[in-house]
């Protein structure tokens, strides 16, 4: 391109390297700048804020800021696993560890920050760990393996995160703080203590005001010495006690550093050479270092605004105010959450029983609130941070705001987003402010989140702010006039939830008795199957006795192929077949030219029956002791098992004989969307259970069950329901869990989608499945109860009605097969000529 | 390919030549479709009955060239009645013939008439 352009140099490529690539990329757009990032990482950007969850993905794309891809399709030149060793500020260069040299007009050093590891002498022996990078936690994850507890030093954030991902790996968790409280950045002495309590309810061990003195251990680490003399012993330690600024590169270049590290930078984030910025954690701003990602990315923004000569504000520091779900419990902080700042008072609440603390510090003139501290309950931290922002109006009983409604009194929180002003900043880590989100709202008419998201890029850094979006949402819709509603099609203006209470309510049993009560028009193939669905999942009744509401998978009870014939797949419940079994199935396949092959399912497909073969294909079936597998259905699938502690060294439990009887028990289950399940005899997991809509997997004590996991296009692993249950318990969980399903989910929705849409998330299944918070938990056992007692195999039904048999032919006025089929051979067996594509 | 599609020209309801007796009406599904042979071509025909209407149309659906129609769910779209390819939810109207939801090609319909119980499908004489 041009040679007049300027050269902007990055280095390092964390999450504000990489966002403030994206900012000036974004707002460049006459493409005034050459970009280059450097990164000493092999990988591109990706989201530390969300570590943990890496142990469990483990999937480092997962968490990448942006694909390779978008820094080619950006013109931002990426270098990955190349180190930035020196720089020359007088000639403007800088040099990579392999000597090569690159100049620049403006440089940016994003270099971040390391952990910090305090002197302790031990800290080098073998299982101390810190906690920082994707290289540190692949570490952790290998080192986890071989033992049973872990240790993390540090109370603080960082440290809880770290604490939640070794408990994640199976092991027995402690945290050693040396504040005499936990997280004592952000939380007063009462909000820390219930926090305490609750971790320790969930088995973490607790250790505050603990100095380590030394670790000890021959070679690799036994355990810790306190201060006090005591010994503790410990399998392995993750070092998570804060961070240091990288500023060994700027100050052998020779910039001024701050008095606790990092590379001093004035309000315009330059650091002592003109031409050089330092931003996020690598920078020290009136000597104090941010440690949080939304300070970072405002800083890069800055950048960049003065790069592009647009309006500059200078940074003036930033509120550190956070909310986050630390292994199950609800922490909040924000402004300054200890009044000590500036002179206020305290109102408190703490309710032992729910295991909440709430406290808001309003100013002396009771005009303001100035900071505070949630523990158990954040719902109202988005609000209280906007009221704290904004300054705004207090009301007129402060106590409200964390009391919730009483004595008739109702906490609106709508009449809050009203009051709050059109600059207020919504999103903390972008700027996005109400009225940009209005604005998207209004010009959209949809309050769809996904596309908030994906247009103004709110909610996409650490995700504390979507509940806050969605509630905007919602309220600017209903501002606009509009409801909010998920209806069926044009011919039902119900959800499918609704259908089913009237279906339900109602006695209703066949389609046209719905559509002529409850609809208009004359049906279509959306509402047709969706109903048709509901009324198997509410009655159980045969499910041809409607035959032409059915899509054509259930109408022939096979699953249709290219060229229009169909496959047939008999129940194998949990994959386990007798020899004599597989021999049927081969005579059956080879009788009538059928294409086999072994399903994801553990079972096996036989494809290319033409329609009028398929009655006498299952008499054969049926005659041999095989049943329907329902593989044409939205209905239960296969309960995939590894073989479990019969034959397996390993196994700890019966895996199969469980997938059996859970499979048989589910059998012709018709539900929202297709249901796999899957039953491993042992943490191995070699029956993929955490790939399935429900996922059994054996314990020395029982079962863990797993809702909600998918493979397809979108895979996602299930997440943990309940931990160590007997069998029959398990049974209960999975009656309620899946009849819930049934019951609320959209049509075609997966529990996956489900789940992820579900407000309250897991938590709030596990509420109503195991801890009965609805109080339907007896309903749902008793209406999967019948399904179960209901279950008829339709296949038998067919083949033993002539009437129902007599509908599978091609023509209605001729005995011919649909001569328009045509197979080729392929590898000694058939297979249907292409189409048309 | 296309061959197969010319073999099914659309046929207007005034120029019907002669109407071929097909079936007793009682064989096709009420609200459902049957698939009718006639000579080496295939029929689709629909049963709507609660709107007591009939329909044909070929069974072929020009989107992939698969005989399947007549497996499709009917229904309505706005006041338009409609049938569902199973394969991959092609919509088209039985009355023109349209593809309702995308661009696939237009399907030939034909005029359908039931007499004595017995449904008779109307033919011009290019299908003589």
């Amino acid at each position: 391109m041009k040679a007049s352009k300027s050269k902007v140099i990055v280095v390092g490529n964390g999450m504000v390297g990489y966002k403030f690539c994206e900012k000036l990329r974004n707002t460049d757009t006459e493409d005034k700048y050459e970009v280059t990032v450097f990164g000493e990482e092999p990988w591109p950007a990706y989201d530390r804020v969300h570590l943990s969850s890496y142990f469990s993905k483990a999937a480092p794309e997962t968490l990448q800021m942006a694909p390779r891809s978008w820094y080619a399709e950006h013109k931002v030149a990426l270098r990955t696993n190349e180190l930035i060793t020196q720089i020359d500020s007088k000639q403007r260069l800088v040099v990579n560890h392999l000597g090569e040299s690159f100049s620049y007009d403006y440089l940016v050093l994003a270099t971040g920050s390391s952990a910090f590891v305090p002197p302790i002498p031990g800290v080098d022996k073998k299982g101390v760990f810190v906690y920082r990078t994707l290289e540190d936690l692949d570490a952790i994850m290998d080192y986890g393996k071989k033992v049973k507890s872990a240790t993390v030093l540090g109370g603080g954030l960082l440290g809880l995160e770290a604490a939640k991902a070794v408990m994640d790996m199976g092991l027995q968790a402690h945290v050693v703080e040396l504040a005499p409280r936990l997280m004592p950045n952000q939380l007063d002495e009462q909000g820390a203590a219930l926090l305490k309590s609750k971790l320790e309810d969930l088995g973490i061990g607790i250790h505050l005001g603990k100095m380590t003195k030394e670790i000890q251990g021959n070679g690799k680490l036994d355990g810790l010495v306190f201060q006090d003399g005591t010994f503790f012993s410990t399998d392995m330690l993750v070092i998570s006690a804060g961070i240091k600024p990288r500023d060994e590169l700027a100050a052998k270049a020779g910039l001024a550093l701050g008095k606790k590290g990092g590379i001093l930078v004035n309000e315009l984030l330059k650091t002592s050479d003109e031409h050089i910025f330092a931003i996020g954690e690598a920078a020290a701003h009136r000597d104090q270092v941010y440690g949080l990602v939304a300070p970072g990315y405002e800083m890069a923004q800055q950048v960049v605004n003065q790069l592009l000569n647009k309006d500059v504000q200078p940074f003036e520091g930033f509120d550190m105010s956070t909310k986050l779900k630390l292994i199950g419990v609800e922490v909040g902080s924000f402004g300054d959450p200890f009044g000590t700042k500036e002179p206020s008072r305290p109102i408190c609440f703490e309710d032992k029983v729910k295991g909440q603390y709430k406290r808001i510090n309003i100013s002396s003139d009771g005009k303001r609130l100035v900071g505070g501290v949630l523990v158990g309950d954040t719902s109202a931290y988005g609000m209280l941070l906007q009221m704290t922002q904004n300054k705004m109006a207090l009301p007129p009983e402060p106590e409200d705001l964390i009391l919730g409604g009483r004595e008739g009194k109702s906490s609106n929180p709508m009449g809050g987003l009203d009051a709050l002003p059109e600059a207020a900043q919504i999103w903390s880590c972008e700027n996005i402010t109400k009225g940009d989100i209005c604005q998207h709202i209004q010009q959209t008419e949809s309050g769809d989140l996904g596309e908030i998201k994906k247009c103004t890029k709110a909610g996409t850094g650490c995700g504390g702010c979507l509940p806050m979006i969605n509630d905007l949402a919602k309220f600017q819709l209903k501002k606009l006039g509009k409801t909010v509603k998920n209806v069926l099609c044009e011919h039902f203006p119900y959800s499918r939830q609704e259908l089913f209470d009237i279906i339900k309510i109602k006695g209703v049993k066949s389609y046209d008795q719905l559509l002529d009560e409850f609809g208009e028009g004359d049906g279509c193939e959306i509402c047709k199957p969706a109903v048709a669905s509901i009324l198997a999942s509410v009655w159980n009744e045969m499910i041809l006795r409607q035959d032409t509401i059915q899509d054509t998978n259930d109408r022939f009870l096979a699953n249709i192929q290219k060229g229009g014939t169909y496959s047939v797949v008999p129940r194998i419940p949990g994959g386990e077949i007798t020899p004599e079994q597989l021999i049927v199935i081969g005579e059956v396949a080879k009788k009538y030219k059928l294409y086999t092959k072994i399903t994801g399912g553990q079972r096996i497909d036989m494809f290319g029956a033409r329609v009028d073969q398929l009655p006498d294909i299952w008499e054969e079936l049926i005659d041999a002791g095989f049943e329907s597998g329902h593989a044409y259905g939205k209905s239960l699938r296969t309960v995939k098992s590894c073989v479990g502690s019969t034959w397996c060294r390993y196994g700890v439990q019966d895996s199969v004989s469980f997938a059996i009887r859970v499979e048989e028990r589910y059998r012709g289950l018709r539900s929202p969307h297709k249901l796999k399940g899957g039953v491993s005899g042992c943490i191995r997991e070699c029956a993929e259970a955490q790939s399935k809509d429900f996922g059994i997997i054996a314990t020395e004590k029982g079962w863990n069950i797993y809702v909600g996991g998918n493979g397809g296009s979108k895979p996602q692993h299930a997440k943990l329901l309940v931990n160590d249950v007997d069998t029959d318990t398990c049974i209960k969980y999975l009656d309620r869990y899946l009849m819930f399903y049934i019951k609320t989910a959209e049509p075609l929705q997966r529990t996956a989608s489900w789940l992820n849409k579900l407000d309250g998330g897991l938590d709030y299944l596990r509420d109503v499945v195991v801890n009965d918070s609805l109080g339907i938990a007896g309903e749902l056992e008793r209406e999967m109860e019948f399904m179960v007692n209901t279950y008829a195999c339709e296949w038998k039904e067919v083949v033993n009605n002539p009437e129902l048999r007599a509908r599978f032919k091609h023509f209605v006025n001729a005995d011919d097969q649909d001569p328009s089929l045509q197979f080729k051979p392929m590898r000694g067996q058939k297979i249907p000529v292409d189409w048309k594509s | 390919m296309i061959e197969l599609l010319e073999k099914y020209p659309k046929v207007a309801e005034d120029a019907v030549e002669f109407w071929y007796k097909a079936a007793p009406a009682s064989a096709f599904p009420e609200n459902g479709g049957a698939c009718v042979k006639f000579k080496d071509l295939q029929i689709a025909v629909f049963n709507f009955s609660r709107r007591g209407e009939w329909y044909a149309c070929q069974n072929l659906c020009p989107h992939r060239m698969q005989m399947i129609l007549s497996r499709g769910m009917i229904g309505s779209e706005g006041e338009e009645p409609k049938v569902a390819c199973p394969f991959h939810k092609k919509t088209f109207s039985l009355k023109t013939g349209e593809n309702l939801n995308g661009d696939t090609c237009t399907i030939s319909t034909y005029p359908v008439k039931v007499e004595d119980g017995y449904v008779y499908i109307g033919f011009d004489r290019g299908y003589a």
